[in-house]
C-alpha cells in the first residue's frame, strides 16, 4: 500500500522568475499542507531554471525538485509528463496541484489518467475534508452557471486551480528548504512530437492578465474599427483590451484578448464592458474585477447584474463623451 | 484517412441563465424543455475540422457520441455537414459519468472500431467543463495528444497542428495516429447542406452497447464515476448596480465619469 504524504505543485517560471500563477498555488498549498500536518513540495522542469527555482523555498516550499535539461526548454507534453512522472513517484504526494495554465491544463489531465487517479481541473477553491482527510476541489460549471465541489478516494488527488483564485504567498528570505537536481533521461528521436515554432501577438502597453484597467468588447462593437476606439481609450486609461468570444471568433479583436472560461481570467480594479451582453462564459472570466462598468444598448442585459455602474447607451457615444470627460478632470 | 469525431449531445450553453434552475438533489442544473438540445460547440468544430481534412485529402468520418436518449436530430447532424459514419454508445449505465468512465467507454469504442489516423475531440464540454477526455482517450489508447488547436494540416502521416497559448500559438508536429482536441479558434462549423441531405438520412447509426463494446456497465457512466460530487451550487451575486442617468447619453457619460472619480476608482 503506498502512503501517500504532502503537497505537491508543479512550478513554472516565467520571464526568469517564478511565475505569478506559481505564487498563488504555494501560497494556498501552503495553507493545505500546514492543515494536513505535512510538507509542501514542489518541482519545476525546463532548462537553466534552477535559480529561479530555488525562490520557491522563499514563498514557502519546503523541498524543490528540479528536472533541468536543454530538451526540457521547451514545453512538450511527452516529456513534461516523463520528468513529472520521475518526480511524483520519489515522493507519493497526497495532493499534486498544477495551475490552469496552458502547461497545466494539458499536462495535468492527461497525467492523471497515467498515474490512475482523477482530477478536477480550473479550480478555484481548495479545501481539507476534515474526517477523511480528501482533498475537496471546487470549480465552475455550466459555463459558470454553478460551482460544483468535488471529492474522490484515487491518490494522488488532483487539481488544477484557476489564476488569481489563491492568495499568493509572501516572500521570506529566512525560509529553510532544500533544492533537489533530478537528471531525467530523454530519447528525443524516441517523441511522435516536435515543437516546430512559437508566435507571439505584439502586445502594446500592459498585458490583459495584470492590467488594473481593462476596456472590453462584446457583439455590440460590430467590426475591428470599433476597437481601435477601445484600444485608443484603454492607453488613455493605461489599460489593456479585453473582448468576448464573439467579437475574437469574428476577427474584430486578437483571440489572445479573449476574456473569459477559455479565455483569459482578469481581476483588475477596473474592468468596462462594452456592448457585452453578460454571458456567464464571459463574467466567469471577469467577475473578480474589483469594479464592472456596463455600457450596453439593451436595459435587461444581464450584464446589469453584475456592474457595479452601468449605462444604457449606444457605447459609441458614451465611450468617447466618458474620455473626454475624463480628460476636463484631470 | 480514417478519422473519428467524439461528439457530446448537450443542453444548449446559449440559453438565457434563468432557463437552467438548480436540482440540489440530483446535483444538475436541470433546464425547461424550451431549451434545445445541441453537439457541445467546441465538439460541433470538430467536426468541423475532420471535414475540411476531408475536403482537402479525403477521408472517412465517423462521428461517435455516448449517452442515453440520444436526440437523433442533434446526434446525426455531422452526417448533414458531411460525416460517414455515426456510432452512438447509448444506454442508461452511459450516463453521468465523469472524465474516468467516459473516457473508459469511448476509448473501448474506439478500440472497437479498430482502423483510424485521427481522434477529434471538442477541447472541452460546455456543460462540465472538464477539459480531459480527449487527452484521457490519447493516454489510455497510448497515443500522442496535442490540445487546443486552431489548425490542423496533415501531410505524410503527420499532423502539423497550430495550438492555442496564451501569448498566440505555437506549432507542433505529430506522427498519426494520435488525438487532437479543438478550440475554437479553429473557427467556424460548417451548416448541414442540402447536397448531404439524401446520403446521410440512409445511415443508420450503429448503437452500441457496454457489451458490445467488452465493458461491464459498473466501470461506465455514472456507475463507473471516480470523481464524485459532494454539491453543486449557485453562488449568489449581491449588489445593485447604478444606472447612470442623463437627459442625454452625452449627461450620463459625463456622471460616469463624474462618478468613478468620485468613488477614486479612476
Amino acid at each position: 500500500m503506498t502512503d501517500y504524504k504532502h503537497v505537491m505543485n508543479y512550478g513554472e517560471i516565467a520571464d526568469g522568475k517564478i511565475a505569478a500563477i506559481t505564487k498563488e498555488l504555494l501560497g494556498g498549498a501552503r495553507k493545505l499542507a500546514d492543515e494536513l500536518g505535512e510538507e509542501l513540495l514542489i518541482f519545476f522542469i525546463g532548462n537553466n531554471i534552477s535559480e529561479p527555482a530555488r525562490e520557491a523555498i522563499a514563498f514557502g516550499a519546503d523541498k524543490v525538485y528540479v528536472a533541468d535539461n536543454p530538451n526540457l526548454k521547451q514545453y512538450h507534453t511527452e516529456f513534461y509528463m516523463a520528468g513529472a512522472k520521475a518526480i511524483i513517484e520519489k515522493e507519493n504526494p497526497r495532493f499534486l496541484l498544477f495551475g490552469h495554465s496552458d502547461m497545466g491544463a494539458d499536462l495535468g489531465p492527461r497525467l492523471a489518467f497515467r498515474l490512475n487517479t482523477v482530477i478536477a481541473t480550473d479550480c478555484v477553491e481548495l479545501s481539507v475534508e476534515r474526517d477523511t482527510k480528501h482533498l475537496l476541489r471546487t470549480k465552475p460549471v455550466y459555463g459558470g452557471l454553478a460551482m460544483a465541489t468535488y471529492t474522490s478516494d484515487d491518490f494522488p488527488q488532483m487539481a488544477t486551480v484557476r489564476p488569481k483564485s489563491l492568495t499568493p504567498a509572501e516572500q521570506n528570505g529566512e525560509r529553510k528548504g532544500d533544492l533537489i537536481p533530478l537528471a531525467i533521461d530523454f530519447d528525443i528521436s524516441a517523441s511522435p512530437a516536435t515543437i516546430l515554432g512559437k508566435f507571439t501577438q505584439e502586445v502594446e502597453g500592459v498585458k490583459l492578465e495584470d492590467a488594473e484597467v481593462i476596456v472590453s468588447g462584446g457583439r455590440g462593437i460590430g467590426d475591428p474599427e470599433g476597437f481601435k476606439q477601445l484600444e485608443e481609450a484603454a492607453k488613455f486609461l493605461k489599460g489593456a483590451v479585453g473582448a468576448s468570444r464573439v467579437a475574437c471568433d469574428n476577427g474584430w479583436a486578437p483571440t489572445t484578448s479573449q476574456v473569459g472560461i477559455t479565455g483569459k481570467i482578469v481581476a483588475p480594479q477596473l474592468y468596462l464592458a462594452m456592448g457585452i451582453s453578460g454571458a456567464s462564459q464571459h463574467m466567469s472570466g471577469c467577475s473578480r474585477s474589483k469594479k464592472l462598468v456596463a455600457i450596453n444598448k439593451d436595459p435587461a442585459a444581464a450584464i446589469f447584474k453584475q456592474a457595479q455602474f452601468g449605462v444604457v447607451g449606444d457605447w459609441k457615444v458614451i465611450l468617447p463623451a466618458f474620455i473626454d470627460k475624463l480628460k476636463t478632470l484631470e | 484517412m480514417n478519422i473519428i469525431v467524439c461528439i457530446k449531445e448537450i443542453a444548449d450553453p446559449e440559453a438565457p441563465a434563468d432557463s437552467f434552475r438548480l436540482d440540489s438533489e440530483k446535483k444538475i442544473l436541470a433546464c425547461s424543455p424550451k431549451v434545445l438540445r445541441v453537439i457541445n460547440p467546441f465538439d460541433e468544430q470538430a467536426v468541423e475540422a475532420a471535414l475540411r481534412i476531408k475536403d482537402t485529402i479525403g477521408a472517412k468520418v465517423t462521428a461517435l457520441a455516448l449517452g442515453k436518449g440520444l436526440d437523433r436530430v442533434v446526434v446525426k447532424k455531422p452526417l448533414f455537414m458531411g460525416a460517414d459514419e455515426l456510432i452512438l454508445l447509448e444506454d442508461e449505465a452511459f450516463s453521468d459519468g465523469d472524465s474516468w468512465s467516459t473516457v473508459n467507454a469511448l476509448a473501448a469504442a474506439i478500440r472497437k472500431i479498430g482502423n483510424y489516423d485521427l481522434i477529434l475531440c471538442g477541447r472541452q464540454a460546455a456543460d462540465w467543463n472538464a477539459g480531459q477526455v480527449g487527452s484521457g482517450i490519447a493516454e489510455i489508447l497510448g497515443l500522442p495528444s496535442v490540445t487546443v488547436a486552431r489548425k490542423i494540416e496533415i501531410t505524410d502521416g503527420k499532423a502539423k497542428v497550430e495550438r492555442v497559448t496564451a501569448d498566440g500559438y505555437e506549432t507542433v508536429e505529430v506522427k498519426l495516429p494520435s488525438v487532437i482536441t479543438v478550440s475554437n479558434e479553429i473557427g467556424q462549423a460548417r451548416y448541414p447542406a442540402i447536397q448531404n441531405i439524401r446520403t446521410a438520412n440512409k445511415i443508420q447509426p450503429v448503437i452500441w452497447k457496454p457489451s458490445d463494446i467488452g465493458l461491464d456497465p459498473s466501470t461506465v457512466g455514472g456507475k463507473g464515476r471516480r470523481l464524485k460530487i459532494l454539491k453543486l451550487f449557485q453562488p449568489v451575486t449581491e449588489g445593485t448596480c447604478e444606472i447612470m442617468q442623463g437627459e442625454t447619453p452625452q449627461e450620463m457619460a459625463e456622471n460616469l465619469a463624474l462618478t468613478l472619480r468620485k468613488e477614486k476608482i479612476l
